[in-house]
């Protein structure tokens, strides 16, 4: 792993003229952008009083969202030319792996404003509020992959967590909405006691916050008895192990995920998901790497009962959105396979697997949220029966992409669950490998069972049948997720290059 | 003084705790609050102690006041029933066991407590100086930081308080919903006979809105 190789200095140097640290505006632009934007489109809509009802904000939502991943792409030429950086006195990274987190989210961003263009105006809830949340959200998630210091990190956290609560409990009308999001504020709050503890002890074990310091301090100095500094390791990955839905930490997500609004699903198990291992990667494969002898057991055990655990739990629900909680948490075991094989293969793999894993499920819940028609509430089992018949396009596309999160080949999904599995065998661990191979099996009939129920079965004769809508945004976001996961799951090279240069890189201040 | 500042401390936060009117754990909580600034003075934090009392105990335990005498300070909840079986000797083992970590960690720990120093410089003259350094030199990004999440509180205030003016109705999707309607139904029939001596105060209850308050505000009086 490669990073800025400075001698470790004990004592920082007290300054005695004090002096504004310098600030590189433009590598934080993806970040403006998006925080920008949030407060222009709030300032805009509540001036504009015709633009608080129909699909403005949606539109503005995908515009500004698709505009911060479009900035990414100078940054990317200037990376390339000029090597990772950091600004703010080395308190925010710049590298191709905040990068990377930051396109991902942004895509995500833009599919879920799309997905929940009409579905917001049908249920009557939200209005603009709920995509300047959105993008506020997604702005917490970008500064959690670009941290390089843990206040920054606990307050990106922080900033992602609490709108999603909001967004969690939005619909206001539905008991289990506001149910989920109180459940997810008061678990999530604790969470985030549980990671402050850990960097207090860290930084009582290593003097500071900042994390190339404290990479430095930790390969400079060999601790007479590091028991602090083990202790905040584990706080630490108690609090980012509740946010990625990793068993044992895992309880509020089947709950959660079957209260939201469907988008509202979609948008955690992308966003919060994929900056919840964005900052897994940066604080210990990259910050504590010379420790993973002693944190990659915690991180082995955590990802065998999230592989096993998610799919078998998975497979005995009758609920298609607690169904897919269930194996979102045996996703989060297999990419902290990769985490845990903690080499630059690994981090290539988690990153691969984490892009597909946020476009195949944006896609999956655009396509829940539609068939959850009216009050967004049909979603047992037996509620799919027959759907193959009645919207073949939208059951074919959920299929295209349970298969995709499956494993099938010529998806994107299998490219994904390859690379963990060769990276955890290249690091090692091959009864890990067998294990997440063993869980994929299982959760593969778990998708098969929803296939089934959409075109083998038939609904009731008697039952009288969900009116569905399919507003054409939403099948918009689905047709661009289901492409995405077709091409790449037959060139899975470009995707692949990217994520091979998006290596994490700490930099001191400088 | 620093025995005399951790009795305070201590004492109030169990005072927290074990305190069963809600108006008096919040006092005892004023009470820990005052320890802290007391502990912030012993290392010359005058600053810090200040700000300590004004905004803790000043303003925040003023609105968890409000909050409890806008909620009612005579409904009292019933603490002998448990919602979960088995949840409170539990409660003590975990508790007891995070304790024991703690200590441990502490006792091992003493030597080794930090590698490094861990102020980035001796306090001068004012600390309020070396804060604001602090503040707009090395945490100038998390302090703007800030900024973002105090919008997204006033922004999720607003959704969350907000009831939409077309359709109050709840619907009601679910067999769980269903369940715990006629739940919250049973209880409050079972309150009204038993003339109200108001036992029942949960979340589910708090989380319900307009008609359910009126009703449990009949069966109090």
């Amino acid at each position: 792993m490669m990073f800025a190789q400075v001698p470790p200095t004990t004592d920082p140097p007290v300054p005695t003229e004090f002096s504004t640290p310098d600030v590189d505006a433009w590598l934080i632009l993806p970040l403006l952008v998006l925080i920008g934007g949030a407060v222009l489109l709030l300032m805009v809509a509540s001036l504009v009083k015709s633009l608080q009802d129909g699909r403005f904000a949606a539109y503005a939502t995908t515009a500004i969202a698709a505009s911060a991943a479009i900035c990414v792409i100078p940054l990317w030429a200037r990376l390339n030319a000029d090597g990772a950086s950091s600004t703010f006195n080395g308190a925010v990274g710049f590298d191709g792996f905040s990068l990377f987190i930051t396109v991902m989210i942004c895509i995500s961003v833009a599919l879920t404003a799309l997905v929940a263009a009409q579905y917001l105006i049908d249920e009557g809830f939200g209005g603009v509020e709920f995509y300047v949340l959105m993008l506020l959200s997604a702005a917490g998630g970008v500064v959690m992959a670009s941290a390089n210091d843990l206040i920054v990190l606990f307050l990106g956290l922080e900033v992602l967590s609490i709108a999603v609560y909001v967004l969690v409990a939005s619909q206001l009308r539905r008991f289990a909405s506001t149910e989920a999001g109180l459940k997810y504020f008061l678990l999530g709050a604790f969470s985030s006691a549980f990671l402050l503890y850990g960097i207090a002890l860290v930084y009582g074990a290593t003097g500071s916050t900042n994390m190339s310091t404290i990479k430095d301090f930790l390969a400079g100095n060999l601790l007479t008895n590091n028991a602090l500094l083990l202790a905040g390791f584990a706080l630490m990955l108690v609090g980012l192990g509740f946010k990625v839905a990793a068993v044992p930490f895992h309880a509020w997500t089947p709950d959660v995920y079957e209260g939201a609004p469907s988008p509202v699903v979609g948008f955690m198990a992308s966003v919060v998901k994929a900056a919840g291992f964005a900052a897994l990667i940066r604080v210990f494969v990259v910050t504590f790497s010379t420790y993973a002898s002693d944190w990659q057991p915690a991180i082995y055990a955590l990802a065998v009962l999230s592989l096993l655990g998610g799919s078998i739990a998975a497979v005995v629900q009758t609920n298609v959105k607690r169904m897919l909680a269930y194996s979102s948490i045996s996703h989060a075991g297999f990419i902290l396979v990769g985490v845990q094989a903690a080499t630059d293969d690994g981090v290539r793999a988690a990153l691969f697997y984490v892009a597909a894993y946020s476009v195949m499920i944006v896609g999956t819940f655009g396509v829940v949220t539609v068939f959850g028609g009216e009050g967004d509430h049909a979603h047992s089992l037996d509620d799919y029966r027959g759907l193959g018949r009645r919207r073949p396009a939208l059951a074919f596309a959920l299929t295209i992409l349970l298969l995709s999160q499956a494993g099938v080949p010529f998806t994107v999904g299998f490219f994904a669950k390859l690379e963990i599995i060769t990276a955890a065998v290249g690091a090692g661990s091959q009864w890990l490998g067998v294990i997440a191979m063993l869980a994929a099996v299982i959760a593969a009939y778990l998708y098969l069972r929803i296939v089934v129920s959409l075109f083998m079965q038939d609904a009731d004769e008697e039952a009288e049948p969900v009116r569905l809508r399919t507003p054409d945004t939403a099948v918009a976001a689905i047709a661009i997720a289901v492409a995405a996961v077709m091409f790449f799951g037959i060139v899975p090279g470009p995707l692949d290059d990217v994520a091979r240069d998006a290596v994490p890189v700490l930099v001191t201040r400088g | 003084m620093f025995i005399a500042a951790a009795l305070i401390i201590l004492s109030g936060a169990m005072g927290v705790i074990v305190a069963r009117n809600p108006v008096h754990s919040a006092l005892f909580l004023v009470q820990t609050l005052f320890g802290v600034a007391a502990l912030f003075v012993l290392q010359e934090a005058h600053f810090l102690a200040a700000v300590q009392v004004i905004v803790y105990a000043g303003a925040i335990v003023i609105l968890f006041l409000f909050v409890i005498m806008l909620l009612g300070v005579d409904k009292v909840e019933d603490l002998n029933v448990e919602p979960i079986a088995g949840q409170r000797p539990l409660a003590v083992v975990i508790g007891a066991a995070g304790i024991g970590l703690m200590l441990t960690v502490l006792v091992i720990a003493t030597d080794v407590i930090s590698g490094a120093h861990s102020s980035t410089g001796p306090l001068g003259e004012s600390d309020i100086d070396e804060i604001a350094k602090s503040i707009f030199g090395d945490y100038v990004f998390a302090f703007q930081l800030t900024g973002v999440l105090l919008t997204i509180a006033v922004v999720g205030a607003v959704v969350l308080a907000r009831r939409a003016a077309t359709d109050p109705e709840p619907i009601p999707e679910s067999a769980y919903d269903e369940l715990v309607a006629a739940q919250i139904a049973a209880r409050e029939s079972t309150l009204t006979a038993e003339g109200g001596d108001g036992t029942a105060q949960d979340g589910e209850e708090t989380t319900d809105d307009g008609e359910d308050s009126a009703d449990d505000g009949e069966a109090e009086t």
